[in-house]
């Protein structure tokens, strides 16, 4: 019917398709993760999945070349993404939360500290209880070199922390030598993982003023640098995880440190995967020529996804590595 | 856009359409219910008498774990989801939900959740075993292997959940008729809105806390392990966290439903509309800011119990606003017990009546006294049960004739509703004294003194069994026998855009929109295009 404004699709079998792929994804990922298990289930889903999403996103592609999209479908787009945003900062705030509370509690409890000094610096039986009884001489410290489990059996812990960690070198050193020992940061890893993620925010601020200017390709040119600079992250990310594993003794079963470490940095790493995917197809659909100056909706959602995780990363950059 | 239905099965599994998919939803929801039920009568079996009866106490507990997990996560939400899917666009002039094919992907991924969920009862070393709350380290180092497809069927219901909402959020920002302000939005719009907002912000974190679970017990971290520099408790904030907004998800949209049904049988418009609004919106907001009062036994810092209590007790605020709009449009209202109408009241009052026993529960001195026996079993159940499941009741009997056409046998729904009132009440009420007097929760076996109130609890709990299977039977009849309804509005009283629809309401609804025009009286007139105007829908005093 012409007359209609907004796009109802007809029915379509996709989504049960997809929600098969999800069902089976997460069945094969349990059995998977079991003792004796195998990944056979979940590449069958992943298989499935890669074949939805493929089939899906072409269509809501096609859909927008004709013309089905009017303004208002694209706001019920643009609010989709912007909310999914919202939901992705609220997983990442779980497991911030989950290091904040570790570090500044739970961490003075076990060393028989108090936490946070609200009232009177004493700390209460109940903290030091926790120390006497359960973890005798183990102190409170931040990054746990020294789990509570190696303070009291030994060599004989199964929780044994990193022999390095990957804080700001300067922290080695007294504050009166920190200007003369700056050069230490050049090979810190984090500090150029930081620049690259930040330049990669500009330039695909730059690609979008280029396209909304039309200038196809500044925009490409741009696009393809911020791809580019999302992959070198990841490279830097992968040296960074291996120089942990075989040089620290920085795994991710070194205690409290290593998990969160690896979990928030771990979880940020794959989001720049998915972001770099992203911004990747945009640019492939740039380059077949999708995009108008009117219609950037694609490429406006991976960008905006690129701002959230770049924000993410000053996030780690302050509380894990800086003053981690 | 295809006019009618599509033929066959494929139109349930292919739909895109809002109707289609509040169907899905809400059948889906029932079948939940009943398992869920099925579980919860297991349960009361083997607590009818002391001794261990019927079931070893390892299954037992597999029985309250997946009993509180299929009817939180599996019935209740659901069933709202459902209501939402039905009415949201119908309420607000919309052609649809804003994202059609992602509202279906979002309901089919639930089969398969609760198809995993539900499988590990059949799994080696048997269900997740840990309460519904599956607390760490029971959930971690102690579970059986089955706590693996337990997170994964999380998440993937967790992806339901969000897509679901976001789905909302979207339909009712960017697709309201022109002239459907905010402020003019029926309150079951409104619950919802806020609803979603609080489901996008909680089941991350769900997903979060069932990872740590899924990291710990499979690839050495120690989020939850004090040996390695973590903490068990650091679960318990992680999962209440979430867990206490989720209470909110379950009941927000049901105080939607209630503000929907009170009105029209009272023939009167709601009472403070906006202060229904706001109270709502602060109800969300302190909802994320009290978690730890599930925690008041846990060693917190006393500065924590303290302020978990007082920002707890603050919650009563908003909802003694809600209570008292409700009675007050009830105040000198032209009333009619119809059976939506009799669940409404029953809902008010025992909603109230859980309100305080969490009053009770928040007095952190007193909570240690009441924590983990059945009188916080007793509490969650009155608004749970009387409260989100009874309003859930009331919303099918009341939209029921709009959806189907058809009118369900009312006697048949008064008796249904005294059954499940006094049931309810027989189960339910016993189960405080339980508490106080010290009966723990999730034992298979309890000591003599219990025994004469549990077997009373028990009888209660299988009649309110039997009116849900009257309840089934009344919906069924009415789809299929029940009286023909020509009227597009069903009930005298009712206000608002779903009752200028046709009745039944036809397949596809507002393809254009309705158009709304101000009568000299300064009401808004709200039509359809070639029906006459109505007055569907009176602006609340100080409204819009
Ligand atoms: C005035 C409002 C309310 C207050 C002050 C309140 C307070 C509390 C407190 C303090 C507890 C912890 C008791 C303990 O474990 O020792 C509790 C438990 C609980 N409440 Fe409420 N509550 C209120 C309303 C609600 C509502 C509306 C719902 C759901 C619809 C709800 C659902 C629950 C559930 C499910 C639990 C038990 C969780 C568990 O341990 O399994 N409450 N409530
Ligand atoms: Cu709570």
């Amino acid at each position: 019917m012409s007359e209609e404004k907004y796009y109802v699709p007809e029915q379509s079998a996709l989504p049960i398709f997809c929600a098969t792929a999800m069902g089976v994804m997460a069945f094969g990922a349990a059995s998977w993760v079991i003792e004796g298990g195998d990944a056979k289930i979940f590449l069958v889903g992943l298989a499935l999945m890669t074949i939805v999403m493929y089939k899906w996103w072409s269509l809501v592609i096609e859909e927008n070349m004709q013309g089905l999209a009017s303004p208002q479908l694209k706001h019920s787009y643009v609010l989709g993404m912007l909310w999914f945003i919202f939901s992705e900062v609220m997983f990442f705030a779980a497991f911030f939360g989950a290091l904040f509370y570790v570090r500044v509690f739970v961490n003075a409890w076990i060393g028989g500290e108090a936490s946070v000094v609200l009232f009177d610096n004493t700390p209460t039986d109940a903290a030091t209880a926790n120390n006497d009884i359960l973890w005798p001489g183990y102190e409170r410290q931040w990054p746990v070199m020294e789990t509570p489990d190696q303070a009291v059996n030994g060599e004989e812990a199964i929780f044994k922390g990193p022999d390095k960690n990957m804080s700001l070198p300067l922290w080695e050193y007294p504050a009166s030598q920190w200007f003369s020992k700056l050069y230490t940061l050049l090979p810190w890893l984090p500090l150029w993982n930081t620049v690259i993620l930040l330049s990669s925010s500009v330039t695909v601020h730059f690609a979008h003023t280029a396209l909304k200017e039309g200038n196809r390709n500044v925009f490409l040119r741009y696009l393809g640098i911020t791809v580019m600079l999302g992959f070198f992250f990841l490279c830097l990310q992968v040296a960074e995880y291996y120089e942990a594993y075989v040089h620290y003794g920085l795994t991710l079963q070194s205690g409290i440190y290593g998990t969160t470490f690896f979990m928030l940095t771990g979880f940020h790493g794959a989001h720049v995967t998915l972001g770099t995917g992203m911004l990747l197809i945009q640019l492939i659909r740039g380059l077949k020529g999708h995009f108008s100056h009117e219609d950037q909706f694609g490429f406006e959602a991976a960008s905006w996804y690129w701002h959230f995780v770049d924000v993410v990363w000053l996030g780690l950059f302050i509380v894990v590595y800086i003053f981690g | 856009m295809a006019h009618g239905p599509a033929e066959g099965i494929t139109r349930w599994l292919y739909t895109t359409n809002h109707k289609d998919i509040g169907t899905l939803y809400l059948w889906f929801s029932f079948a939940m219910f009943l398992t869920g039920g099925f579980f919860a009568m297991v349960i009361r079996a083997e607590l009818f008498q002391p001794g261990v009866q019927l079931v070893q106490p390892e299954f037992f507990i597999q029985m309250t774990t997946m009993h509180g997990l299929v009817m939180v996560f599996g019935a209740i939400m659901p069933a709202f989801v459902g209501l939402a899917n039905w009415m949201i666009p119908m309420m607000i002039g919309a052609p649809d939900m804003a994202l059609p094919r992602m509202n279906n992907l979002s309901f089919w991924i639930l089969p398969f959740a609760f198809a995993i969920l539900i499988s590990t009862l059949f799994m080696e070393g048997g269900g997740p075993n840990f309460g519904w709350t599956f607390y760490a380290p029971l959930s971690t180092t102690y579970a059986p292997d089955s706590v693996n497809y337990f997170i994964f069927a999380v998440h993937i219901m967790g992806a339901s959940s969000i897509m679901g909402s976001i789905n909302i959020i979207a339909t009712v920002m960017n697709m309201r008729a022109p002239g459907m302000t905010y402020m003019k939005m029926p309150l079951f719009v409104w619950t919802w809105l806020i609803t979603a907002f609080l489901l996008v912000a909680v089941m991350p974190v769900l997903a979060g806390a069932v990872t740590m679970m899924l990291m710990d017990i499979n690839f050495g971290t120690s989020f939850f392990n004090a040996a390695g520099g973590g903490d068990p408790v650091l679960f318990q904030h992680v999962f209440w966290f979430f867990g206490h907004p989720e209470v909110y998800i379950i009941i927000l949209p049901a105080f939607g439903v209630v503000s929907q049904i009170i009105p029209t049988f009272s023939r009167k418009p709601l009472f403070g509309y906006s202060s229904m609004v706001y109270a709502t919106a602060a109800i969300a907001f302190l909802s994320f800011v009290v978690w730890a009062h599930h925690m008041f036994t846990v060693g917190m810092p006393i500065a924590g119990e303290l302020y978990f209590m007082y920002a707890t007790m603050l919650i009563a605020v908003p909802t003694g606003v809600k209570v008292f709009n409700w009675i007050t449009t009830m105040y000198r209202g032209a009333i009619t017990y119809e059976t939506p109408m009799l669940f409404c009241i029953a809902f008010v009052i025992l909603f109230t009546f859980g309100g305080f026993t969490g009053l009770m529960l928040s007095v952190a001195a007193a909570d240690i006294q009441y924590h983990d026996t059945y009188f916080v079993v007793a509490h969650f159940h009155y608004v749970m049960v009387a409260g989100a499941v009874f309003s859930g009741t009331a919303a099918v009997y009341y939209w029921l004739p709009k959806w189907c056409g058809r009118m369900y046998d009312e006697t048949m729904g008064k008796v249904q509703f005294w059954l499940a009132f006094i049931a309810f009440n027989i189960t339910f009420m016993p189960q405080h004294f339980l508490g106080l007097a010290g009966m723990p929760r999730r034992y298979a076996d309890y000591g003599l003194q219990f025994a004469d109130w549990n077997m009373v609890s028990s009888v209660g709990a299988f009649l309110y069994g039997g009116a849900q299977i009257l309840f089934l039977y009344n919906v069924v009849r009415t789809i299929m026998y029940g009286e023909p309804v020509k009227e597009a509005k069903v009930w005298e009283g009712a206000e608002g855009l779903e009752w200028l629809v046709p009745t039944p309401a036809p397949y596809h609804t507002f393809i254009r929109p309705p158009v709304v025009t101000s009568s000299a009286a300064g009401e808004d007139e709200w039509s359809i295009s070639g029906a006459t105007p109505h007055v569907a829908f009176k602006a609340a005093p100080g409204a819009g």
